[in-house]
């Protein structure tokens, strides 16, 4: 089995980022990028599965500038075989991304795709279900437990409260969410070993694809502040405020 | 116990601050083919840099004389400077100070951010061959018959409890000929070096500052690129060293911070209110109106200059840059004598590697008949002279030493005591009313510290640790009333159930990785130890 | 205009996130609803969901595929009516959030996830960055196709309509994933991160024993318990109840922080919720300044009476 996991190059997750003062967007200057934190849990569990005897090959892909070439040498770091960058301008749209990788899924062939659930930037949380869409392949989000059986996968997902678990044909998608597993520190050897792992780059104009943007960002902005409300004094009083003036309860 | 994995290297060395990564570039320059390393605690380079900072380019230009044509950081030239002594409602600006204060003057220097700038030195480093890996600790000095043959880097993945969790990593053995110990002020390998090889024996005790640091944008009417404030006198006493600083670089954006004298005595002083208030000072304050915060972050630094300095080399390596203790305090630099500390040690290495010499003896040699000791030399009195006479008559010393004497005073003056023996008891100390913080100018600490990106894993030991919890009460507390939960800029000293039974809280989290709690802890009970690698604060670029 | 809403049931009865939507659909003009289910419960949930007023009509698809919403035939499903409406809507819940994206891909339309605010027609709002930051976004595709924080949008009544209801044809889908098991959450109470209440403590619970006094009232509220940073480094409780910067991000309907003093990290985990109470004996505490509502008191006695004034 051969696995594709593409990844993204997004603000450090400690980064706390702040907007232009201009609203025209969020500053990323000078910022800290690192692998999405889903796409980690996403390429940790494909290294699990090559381990674990169930996967022949992790190939790693990525969509974005020529620094994503760090992020995917991170990945292979961990332990994935080699890697393909797709040259493209900043943070394309999931639609734009699902393409690109249906190209390279075609050019590939892998039998599953593990991606993040969703990306800690955009937070669009499109990229997997839009692929497995354009594919017309089965799809298991939100993925708490991925294991092989005999010809397909058996996928935990987590829902609404409580999880669910899927059987699914492969060729398959599935994305990862926290749960499914504790990425792995990559090693200082192993991190100078993935210097000389395959890295093979790629316009995503040669694939074909149109990377037009569908949305466009008319401001950002910081999120409201909130204010100080009420102070009540006692507790049925707070109760009749809750039942009759914010109906929560 | 899992194997530990080795790598073996020419030269290794600790830290990714201006020192180091001048002792890398020069290493590659002088000898190609050589396999140098850096390891870095912090996240990436810069991710645990703070400085002001006013760059003088001297060493730079020596380092890399076509700095310039390398898209450098360094853009904002310092076009004029004020120094101020404040008094609570007035500044009254120090007239000539080109003649009276002559080592600060400023002309040819830059205003910077120190990150960006190191972020820069490291890919200069890398184009040479410089393996660099941000995200390792270096825990442990591995020492082997006498000779420094390495670090052990931090376990990853040891739980809380001290236990291997699920994503266990041993630590790894890098080994090398030399080491280099890049770690800036106070590093926690440093200090373990200076008692193993009596390093300081014959060197006068080191004195720190406290430096905090907040990056501000501010209306672009009011923004001066180039302009360099500092100041002196209020808020801090007359036995109190210290002052402020307010940089203009960049696009609107402003640098400013305070650094307090760690020798202060006050056990109630509290350095990061200190530096909340001295923004209200009048003039201050304008600069702030209607501008916004961007970063915040804190670290300590050396001040006690070349008679502070330690026996610098040891079999097997050498201490380079604040590690060391290279800071010019009266000129308020550090980053050209740190990068030409880290050359010198650089090129000593070379002299070593020719001879199959164990010690690197020849830095020594040659620092006394360099520049830097020279730079040194003629600033030395400066300093202790606060310490001694306090900050008016330090100052009008000061001005008698370098406008008249010109820094060649046929005496030198001396620091008597460690910065942790200063402290009065509480009980016979004033308190300082520290104005409440408003929101808007002045903040509290722990939203500072969340402007530092801090983040250490969870699951891990507390990397803060009492050598002797029992200490804390009757010392800590009975007589001082828990200093540390005043100096923390980081909120990581916090004392429960005062009114009851008093202990201190520990929120090693919160921890950016400053060292004042290692400096200033009165029995010196506070040790330091580095936590899991890419731990600590994440400072973005422009600090 | 006209919208095509997904509504999710369970037991037969229309949630109340869905309402939200259309409630948020209401600003694009007239709604349909779709409702899907095995064919033994369609009829139940097809009848509630006509009682929502503002409905044109409401479609339902029965089929023992749609029994656990898998998101193959149902984003069939919507594509094979999607010609008929301008803008398809949903919750941004499991199945939402499961079955638009890849809906949308094969519409060749750009989805736009969490939407908080309706613009107009074509212009949305959205958090991004976990809600670090607010962008508003202008589609350009001939469709749209948009999940709905609920939180941001009061639910559309549960009674008072009477919409016809109108089944639809399920078309046919590859069979490539199949329902296996679930499993609900075991402590019985909900998870904190979709919880629509969450009960939380910090240092002012003073020991693990002195947590124990939330247990009553989240029990009583149906609530999942939190904990600040402090309650979990002072081992009152375990790691995985920290709301917080580097714990759980919550945005729960109702937050009720007892005990705790509110520093920006513990807010930077909660602030997105949409009523905070706070329960503190330090009026200073900073924690008021974002609650909603504030009992300045000893939670040891505030807490036992709100559950007791809760009946």
């Amino acid at each position: 089995m051969k696995i594709l996991v593409p990844i993204k190059r997004v603000v450090d997750y400690n980064v706390k980022v702040r907007v232009k003062m201009d609203g025209s967007g969020v500053d990323l200057t000078g910022v800290k990028m690192s692998m999405n934190p889903f796409d980690e849990i996403a390429v940790e569990e494909a290294i699990r599965l090559r381990e674990k005897g169930a996967a022949t090959e992790v190939v790693v892909v990525s969509v974005g500038v020529a620094q994503a070439a760090d992020t995917l040498r991170t990945a292979m770091a961990m332990g994935a075989d080699r890697a393909i960058l797709v040259q493209s301008e900043e943070s394309p749209e999931p639609l734009a991304v699902a393409k690109i990788l249906k190209a390279l899924v075609t050019r590939e062939s892998p039998d599953l795709v593990i991606l993040g659930k969703q990306a800690i930037d955009d937070d669009m949380n499109a990229t997997g279900q839009m692929l497995a869409g354009l594919l017309d392949w089965p799809q298991a989000t939100f993925a708490s437990k991925i294991e092989k059986t005999g010809d397909g996968i058996e996928v935990t997902r987590e829902v609404d409260g409580g999880s669910e678990t899927l059987a699914l044909a492969l060729p398959a998608v599935v994305t990862a969410d926290l749960r499914l597993n504790e990425p792995r520190y990559a090693s200082l050897p192993n991190i100078m070993k993935a210097k000389k792992k395959p890295l093979e780059t790629l316009q995503a104009a040669d694939l074909g694809v149109d990377m037009g943007r569908r949305l466009t960002v008319v401001s950002v902005a910081e999120p409201p502040g909130r204010k100080a409300g009420v102070k009540v004094g006692s507790a049925a009083e707070l109760v009749e405020k809750l039942r009759n003036e914010a109906k929560v309860i | 116990m899992t194997e530990r994995e080795t790598m073996t290297f020419d030269v290794l060395i600790v830290g990714g601050g201006p020192s180091g990564l001048a002792a890398a570039i020069r290493l590659k320059q002088l000898l190609p083919d050589l396999a140098v390393c850096l390891v870095e605690k912090g996240s990436e380079i810069g991710a645990h840099i703070v400085s002001g900072a006013v760059i003088d380019p001297h060493a730079l230009g020596e380092l890399l004389p076509d700095w310039r044509d390398r898209d450098s950081p360094l853009t904002t030239p310092v076009t004029d400077e004020d120094m101020y002594y404040l008094t609570q409602n007035r500044a009254f600006r120090v007239p000539a100070l080109g003649l009276l204060m002559p080592h600060l003057a400023n002309h040819g220097n830059f205003v910077i951010s120190l990150g960006d700038f190191c972020r820069w030195l490291a890919a200069q480093a890398e184009q040479l061959g410089v393996e660099i890996y941000p995200g390792f600790a270096a825990a442990d000095v591995l020492i082997e018959e006498g000779r420094v043959a390495g670090v052990l880097t931090g376990d990853m993945g040891i739980t809380r409890a001290g236990e291997e969790g699920p994503n266990y990593a041993p630590g790894m053995e890098l080994r090398a000929t030399y080491t280099l110990f890049a770690e800036g002020c106070r590093g926690s390998l440093t200090k373990t070096l200076m008692a193993r090889y009596a390093l300081r024996e014959g060197a006068d005790p080191q004195t720190y500052g406290l430096g905090i640091k907040e990056v501000w944008e501010i209306p672009a009417d009011r923004h001066r690129p180039g302009h360099v404030v500092h100041s002196f006198g209020w808020p801090l006493d007359d036995h109190t060293y210290g002052g402020a600083w307010l940089y203009h670089f960049g696009r609107n954006l402003v640098s400013y911070g305070f650094v307090t004298g760690l020798a202060y005595s006050n056990p109630w002083l509290s350095p990061y209110d200190e530096m909340q208030r001295t923004k209200l000072h009048p003039l201050f304050r304008p600069i702030f109106e209607g501008g916004r915060r961007l970063i915040y972050g804190a670290r300590a630094l050396s001040e006690g200059g070349l008679q502070s300095i330690p026996r610098l080399t040891f079999p097997g390596g050498a201490l380079v840059g604040d590690a060391a203790g290279f800071l010019n305090t009266p000129k308020i630099k550090g980053t050209h004598t740190a990068m030409k500390s880290g050359m010198l040690a650089a090129e000593a290495i070379a002299d070593a590697l020719a001879g199959k010499e164990a010690e690197p003896v020849s830095y020594t040699a040659r620092f006394r008949s360099s520049w830097l000791h020279e730079e040194l030399h003629g600033a030395r009195n400066i300093r202790p002279a606060f310490a001694k006479w306090g900050t008016r008559r330090g100052a009008l010393y000061a001005g008698f030493d370098a406008a008249l004497l010109r820094g060649r005073a046929p005496w030198t003056l001396h620091f008597t005591h460690g910065d942790n023996e200063a402290l009065a008891p509480a009980a016979s100390s004033p308190k300082p009313a520290y104005p409440k913080p408003d929101g808007k100018i002045t903040f509290d600490k722990l939203s500072s510290v969340f402007l530092s990106n801090t983040n250490h894993e969870e699951d891990q030991p507390v990397h803060l640790r009492l050598r002797d919890p029992d200490l804390w009460r009757p010392v800590n507390w009975d007589r001082f009333r828990a200093p540390e939960s005043r100096y923390c800029p980081a909120g990581v000293y916090e004392v429960a159930d005062a009114e009851t039974e008093p202990r201190l809280v520990i929120n090693a989290q919160n921890c950016v990785h400053c060292k004042t709690c290692d400096i200033k802890d009165p029995d010196q009970n506070i040790d330091w130890r580095t936590p899991e690698g890419g731990g600590g604060p994440n400072y973005p670029g422009g600090m | 205009m006209t919208a095509l809403v997904l509504l999710d049931a369970e037991g037969g009865s229309i949630l109340q996130t869905s309402r939200s939507a259309i409630a948020a659909a209401a600003r694009l003009g007239e709604i349909d609803a779709l409702v899907i289910g095995s064919p033994d419960t369609i009829e139940a949930a097809a009848a509630d969901a006509a009682r929502i007023p503002g409905l044109r009509k409401v479609l339902t698809a029965a089929s023992d595929a749609f029994a656990h919403s898998l998101a193959e035939p149902l984003a069939a499903l919507i594509v094979s009516l999607a010609p008929s409406y301008d803008h398809i809507v949903a919750a941004s819940t499991a199945i939402g959030k499961n079955a638009l994206p890849r809906a949308a891909a094969l519409l060749d339309v750009q989805i736009i996830p969490d939407v908080m605010e309706i613009v107009d027609a074509e212009t949305f709002v959205r958090p991004i960055f976990a809600g670090n930051a607010i962008v508003t976004l202008r589609s350009s595709d001939a469709k749209k196709v948009l999940t709905i924080r609920t939180t941001n949008f009061d639910p559309a009544p549960a009674e008072g309509g009477s919409a016809p209801i109108e089944s639809v044809a399920a078309p046919a889908h590859a069979d490539t994933s199949r329902f296996v098991s679930e499993a609900h959450s075991e402590s019985g109470r909900p998870q904190l991160e979709t919880a629509r209440i969450i009960v939380s403590g910090g240092r002012g619970m003073q020991s693990a024993e002195g947590f124990k006094i939330l247990d009553p009232l989240a029990d009583k509220l149906g609530a999942a318990i939190g904990a600040s940073r402090v309650a979990v480094d002072s081992g009152f409780v375990p790691n995985d109840y920290q709301v917080g910067q580097t714990g759980k991000i919550v945005a729960p309907d109702l937050y009720i922080a007892c005990g705790i003093s509110g520093a920006i990290q513990h807010l930077a985990g909660m602030k997105d919720s949409k009523v905070i109470v706070a329960i503190n004996k330090d009026e200073d505490a900073p924690i008021f300044q974002v609650a909603d509502y504030g009992i300045v008191g000893d939670l040891f006695t505030v807490v036992p009476e709100l559950e007791k004034a809760l009946g």
